[in-house]
């Protein structure tokens, strides 16, 4: 044990498993510290929440994200600007107004980055949208199918009623 | 474990298991591509274009799986001393390399019609980026130090350092807001549609035979060189 030079006895393949495994505790604190730092500066866009807790300055360029309102949305007289709400589970919803060409996957009820600033008005004013999908994989048959046996269903129990 | 430190041993088994791994990845991404590309219906939204998953999911896993593998590896090179683990690391990096550039070529091109952008700067998609050059700095690391004679401590510690960044990716959608979906797989629970679901876990087997059979090819073919230097410099020995 003397040739090891530890004072502890340690074999020098268990003294460097201590040295690798301490440097890598060290290691995984410090980037926990400066994940936790960047914590609300690395995030992609606000929540519609997080902007009317707390709105940027007016003009500001800010992204938000979030769902596009059901039945929200709204073509304006000039046939080329539109006008929606985004909005989230709790309830906050940040009107948008948005000219220009939409992404295919740009529906109601589906994720949605615009990005732009506040007007004057609370009125968020995008110069761009992009479309943000979620993490559900269906196939398109199996959704038309499914429609399909929710009408069937339907038109089954209303039998006889009229 | 020690038994396959020996590089005879080793050998031995990797003479068998590399063809053995390359054929059967290869029939098995065959499956799944063909699978993939014109028996799966297409997405409720995405339309068509969801046949990207079918490269896109399995060069991600692997791409940090290379790096896992690397920071393993060194983990084991580093307190074991095994020389075989250092090999295992640098023979790891190239296709890990090449799967991460893979994932986020396909990523974009699928981004473009999905999304509206070929790039965004999100935590995922940069932190993915972050993960190449991890890749082509190791690559640059471990070459350097091979030529130079050096130790291979130098890219194993390089190697420990960069693996922090796996778990990033891995998390990168759950901790901030990003335009990237959250994950579809968690334990126990899918997103995907069966449809979709089945060729995609034959594809990431098949793309993960193919990678272990290259990391095993690779490190013969380094075990090779140095027993080819080695009798080299024996041989000059003996002529002096």
């Amino acid at each position: 044990m003397s040739d090891n030079g530890g004072t502890r006895g340690l074999k020098p393949k268990h003294q460097r498993l201590v040295l690798v495994s301490l440097a890598l505790v060290a290691l995984i604190g410090a980037s926990l510290l400066a994940v936790w730092g960047l914590r609300s500066q690395a995030n992609y866009f606000y929540l519609p929440d997080q902007l009317v807790a707390s709105p940027p300055p007016a003009g500001q360029a800010i992204r938000l994200g979030g769902m596009v309102a059901e039945g929200s949305i709204q073509t304006m007289g000039d046939g080329i600007t539109i006008a929606f709400i985004v909005t989230d589970q709790k309830e906050a919803r940040v009107p948008v107004m948005f000219s220009g060409i939409l992404p295919d996957l740009f529906v109601e009820n589906s994720g949605v980055v615009a990005e732009g600033a506040l007007d004057a008005k609370g009125v968020f004013q995008a110069e761009n949208l992009l479309a943000k999908h979620d993490e559900n994989y269906v196939p398109k048959e199996l959704q038309e199918m499914s429609e399909h046996q929710a009408a069937k269903m339907a038109e089954e129990t209303t039998l006889g009623l009229d | 474990m020690h038994g396959f430190a020996n590089p005879t041993r080793f050998l031995k088994l990797a003479n068998w298991l590399t063809p053995a791994l390359i054929a059967g990845g290869l029939v098995l991404t065959a499956i799944s591509l063909v699978w993939g590309l014109f028996y799966v219906p297409p997405d409720r939204l995405m339309g068509e274009t969801v046949r990207i998953l079918f490269i896109h999911v399995p060069s991600a896993w692997l791409g940090m799986g290379g790096w896992t593998a690397i920071a393993i590896s060194s983990l084991v090179f580093l307190v074991w001393k095994h020389p075989l683990a250092a090999l295992a690391a640098r023979a790891s990096a190239v296709p890990g390399m090449v799967f991460t550039a893979l994932c986020l070529i396909t990523g974009s091109i699928w981004g473009r019609p999905t999304w509206g952008t070929w790039w965004v700067w999100d935590g995922r998609l940069t932190s993915m980026l972050v993960l190449l050059f991890l890749y082509a700095g190791y690559i640059a690391l471990a070459q350097a130090s091979a030529r130079d004679g050096g130790s291979s401590k130098i890219p194993a510690i390089f190697g420990l350092i960069g693996a922090i960044n796996i778990p990033i990716i891995n998390r990168s959608v759950v901790w901030w807001n990003s335009l990237h979906q959250p994950p579809s797989l968690t334990v126990g629970k899918s997103a995907i549609d069966p449809a979709f679901l089945v060729p995609l876990l034959i594809a990431v087997i098949g793309f993960s035979l193919l990678f272990g059979g290259v990391v095993l090819a690779r490190m013969r073919a380094l075990l090779a060189e140095f027993q080819a230097e080695a009798r080299l410099r024996r041989k000059a020995m003996e002529a002096v």
